[in-house]
């Protein structure tokens, strides 16, 4: 266990720690209490990549569930109540309990490293926001064994099926997803008061590194919409708990009015989940060109724009449910609009790599099959934003395929490369190459063999979240299990490479990556707990 | 030679994709409607544009990639900014997005066009199978699946049309303009026949439109394609499309069974001819929830099997079938259900599995005393 603790501060940095006004006082508690206690945002980086990690493993199990009874048609392992169990679950717990933790997870350790800033600008917030999350999630996994199982209405829990057929647990999940909206907007908040006040002198918001400025943008995006759906499962809860009518169309309410409050907050929310990763491919792919980032205002630009057409395109997941024309045109051009801005970021990404001087270590092949993966999904969401195609396409396989091309190789691959890329900071070693370089080709064929056959199953007519399915999806389904177990065991690997880089491994210089120019490379490898106590000298890039 | 060789892989790509992309059950089905065939042609158009820009795209990164490795001794060059070719990678994809537009929007226009129909179809979902009602023609049925339990659980062969069956399928006219009405009784379900390109969400409270013209008499299996609940893999929707000769002569029979039908409602009926007429109904309509053997799954769907509260007051058992009970998952059958039926299935529920309380609910009280109003 104590080899996984941060490492001891080094010589250099006691003397500066002492220097502090507090420093008596900032010294950790020892024990599992030091955990608890913790305000320093490296440790509670640590803990939110620990946490998003279990959760990645876990959420990942429910999804090999799915796949085995998939396997082939007819019912075998479990029934269709559980199946739908664990659809909902694995969506719910990849979502809320993976992806969005670890980019947090990520923001508390890199942005203040990157921005010269001595911690986050609100330590004890911090601390809250993160130890919600175990409450929320033990919570929520705890509705499996509760009479009437899980939710089972899909991880975007349509009225009525989630309120007057929902099972009992449903309240359960209501209080869980309210304790992790509370620490998505702290934490939220946290990091835009971090970006705004505690930036190194002379360090403009046009100096800050990608990842800082796409968090940012992603904070704000995370404070607009996530009271929002705190107001629709509020809504959920009375009608459930207090006879109220918000989406019981018997008492005068609106099914639809539910879809519209829900992805108001939900397509931002997608984008909550890419714009980090957008942000780490961006400070990725320069360090190994050993380039500077091609039409880094334009970067900025684009993700603004995509941040801002995100509140306007939320209706584009609801095309067959009956909108008027007018609407449906709206929502499919603003829609097709979206492909702008982030056609301008990959072309940015592939003229970083024009001319440059590239290799090819893992934190780089992770980015670079971002790149190729991502903008696949992005050529099916285009598609899917063609309204008269999408009432084919809508809820079937090819837009499970769409969400997870854009999610495990998008985001996750981010994740990943980010953990890759960052890892000599964390920890001081080097990850061990060849294990990283075997995490990565078997992840790549893996994803791919799961994700692209349902291209294919969906276009032929499978329907989305069914436990059985007509015989000629049988060959799809086949491959895509396959797959999806490849992918599963070789996440295995990644847990085995990230242990042993903690323990041990080539020792890491400050400069970990020769190209790497931001700030977080001039504080030692490790990192000390404590950093930037004073501010750094710091020297734009010149124009 | 490297040319020559990349048009050889270029042309092998193109062959492979344009295969794939005409490949029977590995694309869009063309479909038998004039509006199937425009969807397809959309998603024919910006498939190929998303392949082309793919091309162009990827080949500049691999290119790079390949070209400029330190392995190979690269140098960095600094450029990082040009404000020209960003104005060009912004303007272009925008000119071929409106390209997209424009018969995207004619598309859609048509499909809204509602109008003219020659026959109105009510299609409701229910938990979890579909009802037609044609309307004007006094003519409904429900459609459940035909498949077999011993099917799915893997105990016999799987047939043809494994999952994709009913009892009995819509039948529609080819060549005459329907318009699809959809609604449902309990959640959200959405009507969905991939070759006639109709999918369309069916809500609770709102009746929602759609229209289909088909050209070619045939049988078209879809399924259900929003999550219901429990079996929302087993409410399939097969549509039979037949000559219009047919379709008349078809919808003048089934009105004129629905007449003699409506002529039992009066006469005294057996408790066997209700026990057998009953036991059918349960089969399609009830034992997705309650059970074959009336075993139900507590506790969101109670056991009649020895239910002693629903044996010992008849009349609340009539209310909970007629009116269904609000706030739960049982629908109210007073207009799915012909009072026939209601009698028929309440005597089964009364009688089966070891009830054996001997009432036989008259169809007649059904229709006097809860259905008159």
């Amino acid at each position: 266990m104590a080899s996984h603790l941060p490492p001891k501060p080094s010589v250099q940095y006691e003397h500066a720690a002492e220097g502090g006004a507090a420093a008596g006082a900032h010294a950790p508690a020892r024990g599992p209490l030091r955990w608890l206690l913790t305000t320093n945002h490296k440790e509670i980086g640590t803990l939110y990549l620990v946490f998003s990690l279990c959760m990645f493993f876990i959420g990942g199990i429910f999804a090999l569930v799915v796949r085995a009874e998939l396997f082939q048609p007819g019912l075998q392992l479990v029934q269709p109540e559980f199946f739908n169990q664990m659809t909902t679950m694995h969506g719910l717990i990849m979502v809320f309990g993976a992806v969005m933790p670890a980019f947090v997870g990520l923001a508390n350790w890199m942005v203040p490293l990157q921005i010269g800033a001595p911690d986050m600008a609100l330590p004890r917030l911090n601390n809250f926001s993160f130890w919600l999350l175990p409450v929320a999630f033990t919570i929520l996994l705890a509705t499996l064994v509760m009479p009437g199982g899980a939710p089972n209405f899909g991880w975007t829990f349509y009225a009525p099926l989630s309120t007057t057929y929902a099972p009992p647990s449903t309240t359960f999940f209501i209080f869980s997803l309210h304790l992790a909206g509370i620490s998505s907007i702290l934490g939220a908040i946290n990091i835009i008061a971090t970006i705004l006040n505690l930036r190194a002198p002379g360090m403009r918001m046009m100096d800050m590194p990608l990842f800082v400025w796409t968090w940012l943008i992603t904070a704000f995006l995370l404070i607009a919409v996530m009271p929002v759906l705190a107001g629709v499962i509020t809504m959920m809860l009375l009608d459930i708990n207090f006879g109220t009518s918000f989406f019981n169309a018997a008492g005068g309410g609106d099914p639809v009015l539910f879809q519209h409050l829900f992805w108001f907050f939900g397509h931002p929310e997608v984008y909550i989940m890419i714009l980090p990763a957008f942000g780490i491919v961006s400070v990725i792919i320069p360090t190994f060109a050993r380039k500077r980032l091609f039409g880094y205002a334009s970067m900025v630009y684009a993700t603004a724009s995509i941040a801002i057409l995100s509140f306007v395109v939320w209706a584009h997941h609801m095309f067959v449910v009956g909108l008027p024309l007018v609407a449906e045109l709206f929502f499919m051009y603003t829609t097709m609009l979206i492909a702008v801005p982030t056609g301008v970021k990959v072309f940015n990404w592939i003229t970083t790599l024009f001319r440059g001087s590239i290799s090819f270590e893992p934190p780089m092949l992770f980015a670079l099959a971002f790149v190729v993966l991502f903008t696949i999904g992005g050529f099916s969401g285009l598609m899917l934003a063609i309204s008269p195609a999408d009432f084919q396409y809508h809820d079937t396989y090819f837009v499970v395929a769409h969400f997870h091309y854009v999610l495990v190789p998008g985001a996750v691959f981010a994740i990943m490369a980010g953990v890759y890329y960052w890892l000599p900071k964390w920890t001081g070693h080097y990850p061990h190459e060849r294990l990283a370089q075997w995490h990565f080709w078997l992840s790549v064929i893996g994803v791919n063999l799961t994700f692209f056959p349902m291209h294919f199953a969906g276009l032929a007519g499978m329907p989305r979240r069914i436990p059985d399915y007509a015989l000629q999806f049988a060959d799809f389904n086949l491959v895509t299990s396959l797959g999806g177990f490849l992918f599963g065991a070789s996440q295995l690997l990644f847990l085995v490479v990230v242990v042993r880089c903690v323990r041990g491994g080539e020792k890491a210089p400050a400069r970990a990556w020769e190209g790497a120019e931001d700030l977080e490379w001039s504080v030692p490898s490790p990192a000390p707990l404590h950093t930037f106590e004073t501010p750094p000298d710091f020297q734009p890039q010149q124009h | 030679m490297r040319k020559r060789l990349l048009w050889t892989a270029g042309g092998f790509a193109f062959a492979g994709l344009s295969g794939l992309a005409s490949a029977d059950g590995w694309n869009m089905p063309v479909g038998v409607t004039d509006v199937s065939r425009e969807i397809h042609s959309l998603h024919m158009i910006i498939f190929w544009i998303c392949v082309v820009i793919g091309v162009v795209v990827f080949g500049a990164m691999f290119y790079s990639l390949f070209r400029y490795r330190r392995s190979q001794g690269a140098e960095a060059s600094n450029f990082h900014e040009h404000t020209t070719v960003e104005v060009i990678w912004t303007v272009i994809p925008l000119l071929i997005l409106v390209g997209m537009a424009v018969p995207a929007t004619a598309t859609l226009k048509s499909m809204y066009d509602t109008t003219e129909a020659d026959l109105d179809v009510m299609v409701t979902g229910q938990q979890w199978r579909w009802r037609y009602e044609y309307l004007g023609e006094d003519v409904a049925f429900t459609s459940n699946l035909a498949t077999s339990r011993e099917q799915i659980a893997g105990e016999a062969a799987k047939g043809e049309d494994y999952l994709l069956e009913v009892d009995e399928p819509l039948v529609l006219p080819a060549g005459r303009k329907v318009r699809l009405l959809l609604t449902s009784d309990d959640v959200i379900h959405s009507w969905w026949v991939p070759d006639l390109a109709v999918k369309q969400d069916a809500v609770p409270g709102f009746v929602n439109e759609n229209w289909v013209r088909i050209n070619e008499p045939g049988i078209y299996r879809g399924q259900c394609a929003e999550l219901c609940g429990r079996d929302h893999a087993f409410m399939p929707v097969v549509v039979q499309a037949v000559e219009p000769e047919r379709f008349d002569a078809w919808l003048a029979q089934r009105k004129e069974a629905a007449a003699q039908e409506a002529l039992g409602v009066d006469r005294d009926w057996s408790l066997e001819a209700l026990m057998e007429r009953g036991e059918r109904v349960y089969g399609t309509i009830c034992a997705s929830c309650h059970q074959p053997d009336g075993s139900g799954s507590p506790p969101a769907f109670p056991a009649l099997a020895g239910n002693q509260a629903l044996l010992d007051e008849r009349d609340r058992h009539i209310d909970t079938v007629v009116n269904g009970v609000s706030g739960t998952a049982m629908p109210a059958f007073r207009s799915t259900l012909n009072p026939v039926e209601i009698a028929a299935v309440i005597t089964y529920e009364r009688n089966a599995w070891g009830n054996d309380t001997g009432d036989a609910v008259q169809p007649s009280t059904i229709a006097d005393e809860w259905l008159a109003d």
